[in-house]
């Protein structure tokens, strides 16, 4: 079933573009937000405008290539160990 | 004397009943069980009051502390909520197993004594690994005994760790101890085992998604977090512990991204929270055994709503894995919901108790100005979103359109649900309900402009990582190599490797022996004589008649040479 007008709103493409833009509204407020309320940080690097978005983001592309890296030595088929698996 | 029934004693009758009852009184027991024991446990006083003599060592089978209230109190309640959400649709030996199981819990929160604390320790081994086999498939099976032989061996170091502490120390109290002797080192990799530690953390990934979709409730609950209580009583303090806590915790991170099982990334996600746990206890301040403390208590009931969330969704469509479900918000909006509402917990969104407890162990680094530790918890706390907080939603609730239409969660499931996801709010906005519980006074406020809105960056901005890189993130239809490896495969294989070698050395030999037994045979015979077929003696070279002359001259050759050798030296 291809998302369409007579499928369920959350799933309607104007829906998710709406929801980008409000997701693109936050992200952009919450580092705003610094200007108005000084957020002190423990070390003095944590208290930079948009730190926590930097790391939070850089930490997140970090962590996901290097799972992705790992995967191709780690992965395996699902019946790896041959087992009466998934009945 | 004591005025109270022991809190496990109830428990654990309770589950004896759940056998001998039917129909609606037995719902009656599953329902009743945990309350009547939670009120026995706000009953426990501080100290020591049930103990008892075993050899010649005091058993303490019930001592009482802010810390121990806690964490039996909350096994209650998860007792409850998984009676709620089990008693129509588990197996009554499921059921009953399960109680049992955290009566076990219970028991070791209340033991006062290492042997006490053994001997539930091995309660909950026991009916844990019955529980895991109530999965009912071959695979439950074969998960379950991999899992009780861990929990064995686990049993079996810890035991081995306890005697040697009452024989070097006679004590057998529960004390802080550090990881200084090889008994205390026992002790502490025995309860590492339990809380699914490198390089054995495999076990939990393994058997907790093979349990049934109630199975998995209560097993997600009860054993890794007595361990973090037994490490709380026993190790606070200890710095091993904060190496492997950060290492519990990008693991989980890590291994939950590959994962296409939806159960599997939640189990991989207890091993990153529990990593969170045993880092603060590794740091040891009041602030940081109180976040372990009250991390643990959310811990149980988002982890709780998120394996109700998964169990709902894998009991209405039969499908395990991500690749399978997807779109199934249409028809399952309160699961997806509930479901949302523990996976925002669970990344500590500010609001949810996830926040009021994870940032206690982020400040007790700070405070002891552990840089390092303070910024690899914030990563996973991005990580933690990025695994578990967004990816479990996404790719059972949105993602593509499976197709699939199945009905919401049964209502049992759902009042269970909505009770969990009420409690993960309400601890997220009224912290001080927990903290006025924990073990050492709280001086402590999560909701600064600093954390709220440091926390929100980094969790919203790992949210707008998780959906841009979401095509490096496509599920595959495949597992990942973990440590059991080792011994699932490469044991295995040196096992194989070895009895052919043996086998093929054995052959070899064999048939050299068997020559060389010929061989030897017919020098015997030459040399020592035998019988003929006919029964006639032959005789051998050591049995033949030598002249008298020779011997003469043999003795004129050794006396020459006697007398040469005497004289040269």
């Amino acid at each position: 079933m291809s998302p369409g007008k007579d499928d369920a709103w959350l799933a309607r493409p104007s829906t998710i573009r709406l929801l980008w833009w409000v997701f693109a509204l936050v992200l952009v407020v919450s580092v705003l937000l610094q200007f108005v309320f000084k957020v002190k940080g423990y070390f003095g690097v944590d208290g930079w405008l948009g730190f926590g978005a930097a790391f939070g983001f850089l930490c997140c592309l970090a962590m996901v290539l290097f799972a992705k890296v790992l995967g191709w030595f780690l992965k395996r088929n699902e019946d790896y160990y041959q087992e009466p698996d998934r009945d | 004397m004591i005025d109270f029934l022991p809190p496990a004693l109830i428990l654990l009758f309770g589950a004896l009943l759940i056998g001998l009852t039917r129909g609606t009184l037995r719902t009656f027991v599953v329902l009743a069980a945990p309350l009547l024991t939670l009120a026995a446990i706000w009953q426990v006083p501080d100290g020591i009051s049930l103990s008892t003599q075993f050899l010649q060592y005091p058993i303490e089978l019930i001592e009482g502390s802010p810390v121990r209230r806690l964490f039996a109190t909350i096994f209650a309640l998860m007792a409850f909520g998984g009676g709620l959400y089990a008693f129509r649709q588990a197996k009554w030996y499921e059921l009953a197993a399960a109680y049992a199981y955290a009566a076990g819990a219970i028991g070791v929160s209340f033991a006062g004594d290492l042997i006490t604390l053994f001997l539930f320790w091995e309660l909950m081994a026991l009916f844990s690994t019955v529980v895991v086999w109530c999965g009912g498939t071959p695979g439950a099976r074969a998960a379950g005994i991999r899992y009780a032989i861990m929990h064995l061996l686990g049993g079996v170091i810890l035991k081995v760790g306890i005697e040697g502490v009452m024989v070097h120390t006679g004590s057998i109290e529960v004390r802080p101890m550090l990881a200084d002797t090889f008994d205390h080192w026992m002790i502490l990799i025995g309860i590492l085992i339990n809380a699914a530690a490198p390089p054995v953390s495999a076990w939990l990934s393994d058997a907790y998604p093979r349990s049934s979709p109630t199975g998995s409730v209560f097993l997600s609950a009860f054993t890794t977090k007595t361990a973090v209580l037994a490490l709380i009583l026993l190790f606070p303090g200890e710095p091993v512990l904060i190496g492997i806590g950060l290492f519990m915790v990008m693991y989980g991170i890590i291994y939950a991204l590959l994962e296409n099982d939806i159960r599997r990334i939640l189990a991989f996600s207890i091993v990153n929270q529990v990593g969170f746990m045993v880092c603060a206890i590794g740091i040891g301040s009041q602030m940081a055994i109180n976040g372990a403390a009250a991390h643990a208590f959310a811990h149980i009931i988002y982890k709780a709503l998120l394996f109700m969330s998964a169990g709902a969704v894998v009991y209405r469509t039969g499908k395990n894995r991500c690749s399978d479900v997807g779109g199934l918000f249409r028809t399952m909006p309160l699961t997806a919901v509930c479901g949302i509402i523990g996976a925002l917990a669970i990344s500590g969104f500010p609001l949810t108790s996830g926040f009021t407890t994870k940032t206690m162990i982020s400040q007790a680094a700070a405070d002891q100005s552990l840089v390092w530790v303070y910024f690899l918890l914030a990563a996973a706390s991005a990580g933690v979103f990025l695994h578990a907080g967004i990816k479990f939603p996404w790719f059972v609730f949105f993602q593509r359109d499976s197709g699939l239409r199945p009905k919401d969660a049964p209502w049992n499931m759902a009042v269970a649900m909505v009770f969990f996801a009420f409690l993960c709010i309400l601890f997220g906005v009224a912290p001080q309900l927990l903290y006025a519980y924990l073990p050492y006074p709280v001086e402590y406020e999560p909701y600064t402009a600093s954390k709220v809105i440091f926390y929100l960056q980094l969790l919203l901005f790992s949210g707008l990582a998780f959906f841009l890189l979401l095509p490096l993130m496509k599920r595959t239809e495949t597992i990942s190599l973990d440590w059991d490896w080792l011994w699932r495969v490469f044991l295995l294989r040196s096992a194989r490797w070895v009895h052919a070698a043996l086998t093929g050395l054995g052959l070899v030999l064999g048939s050299n022996l068997a020559r060389l037994g010929t061989r030897l045979g017919k020098r015997g015979r030459h040399y020592f004589g035998s019988r003929s077929e006919s029964g006639r003696q032959v005789h051998g070279v050591f049995a033949r008649a030598w002249p008298i002359g020779t011997t003469a001259l043999w003795i004129a050759v050794l006396l020459t040479a006697y007398v040469f050798f005497y004289y040269i030296t």
